[in-house]
């Protein structure tokens, strides 16, 4: 098998039930959208892993540097009063 | 001749070509989308072969002039283009003939019912695909129009009447032939415009008769069961 193609690299996310967001999944390679969307739906939503599907070019992720790490996510570390903890959870209340 | 057998061996012969792309085929996705319409097809062979007998007997120790399936199915992968081909002609036949089932009261109405889902998607694979060669570059259009070509000779096969298929095999044809125009000219190729079957041959897979590729075909699907009769995991 040819381990190199030029068909550009999409991100799947796959919406495993209704009410829940749309998670990553993984990516694969398609010609185009559509063909994207049929090959997530045979690589990622066979076994009934999901209600819905959106693919994503790769190229179109702007994602944060590691460079940045301290500036981006370190100042909230020490700010637990951010952080729902303080709160006690009703009883019954699920996904939370 | 049993009309489940006919339509059995169809999903089983189909099933066992697509399942020869592993390992073979152009990209990865690629061959997870054909291995996952050749496990559709096997799960259709197996209901429709149980029905009949039993699904391993009838699979693996049969010689080839007790298969009954078309001889379009047997036919080799051939390239890319050549198995595409495959897949529209017998995909858009098998969708059409199996909506009428479910719509209809018979044997097959269940099997019918669960399997139209199935077939939906194998068709829409084999019409995006044929669109995208057919409009691609100039060396896939020639391919695909080369690959269209060379199987429109085992075409007129599937209109053949089968007892106990009670759908009109003339109005099958018709809906077929629009169907297949259709994406033919929208992938800006042409129809073939031989005849839909040979004078010699083509036409006499449902009584048994097939073609040479099949013989090596079979040996390698049946060989592993007919070494070791019996043999489970």
């Amino acid at each position: 098998m040819s381990s190199s193609t030029d068909w550009p690299l999409w991100e799947v996310f796959v919406r495993s039930r209704r009410g829940l967001s749309h998670t990553h999944a993984g990516s694969l390679h398609a010609p185009d959208a559509e063909m994207a969307l049929r090959n997530a739906r045979d690589l990622y939503t066979r076994r009934s892993e999901g209600v819905s599907l959106w693919v994503v070019p790769s190229t179109e992720i702007t994602a944060s540097s590691p460079d940045e790490k301290d500036s981006f996510f370190e100042p909230a570390g020490d700010k637990p009063y951010r952080h729902p903890t303080f709160y006690e959870i009703p009883e019954g209340v699920k996904h939370l | 001749m049993s009309a489940a057998l006919a339509l059995g061996d169809d999903a089983l012969v189909l099933s066992h070509r697509l399942g020869e792309w592993a390992g073979h085929a152009p990209v990865l996705e690629e061959e997870v989308a054909l291995a996952n319409i050749a496990l559709d097809l096997l799960g259709q062979a197996r209901m429709l072969l149980s029905s009949v007998g039993d699904e391993d007997q009838l699979a693996y120790l049969r010689e080839e002039r007790a298969f009954r399936n078309v001889q379009l199915v047997e036919q080799p992968n051939g390239d890319f283009a050549h198995t595409i081909a495959r897949q529209l002609y017998f995909s858009v036949y098998q969708h059409l003939l199996y909506e009428e089932l479910a719509a209809g009261e018979s044997e097959f109405t269940d099997l019918a019912a669960k399997a139209v889902k199935e077939v939906t998607y194998h068709r829409d694979h084999a019409e995006q695909w044929v669109l995208r060669l057919g409009d691609g570059t100039s060396e896939s259009h020639e391919r695909m129009q080369l690959a269209l070509d060379a199987l429109w000779r085992f075409t007129g096969e599937l209109f053949e009447p089968v007892a106990g298929v009670d759908v009109d095999p003339h109005a099958l044809r018709d809906r077929w032939l629009a169907a297949v125009t259709s994406v033919v000219h929208r992938a800006t190729l042409s129809l073939p415009s031989g005849p839909q079957s040979g004078a010699w041959a083509a036409g006499a897979g449902r009584q048994g008769l097939h073609t040479e590729p099949f013989g090596r075909m079979l040996a390698e699907m049946q060989h592993l069961h007919r070494s070791h009769p019996g043999a489970s995991w």
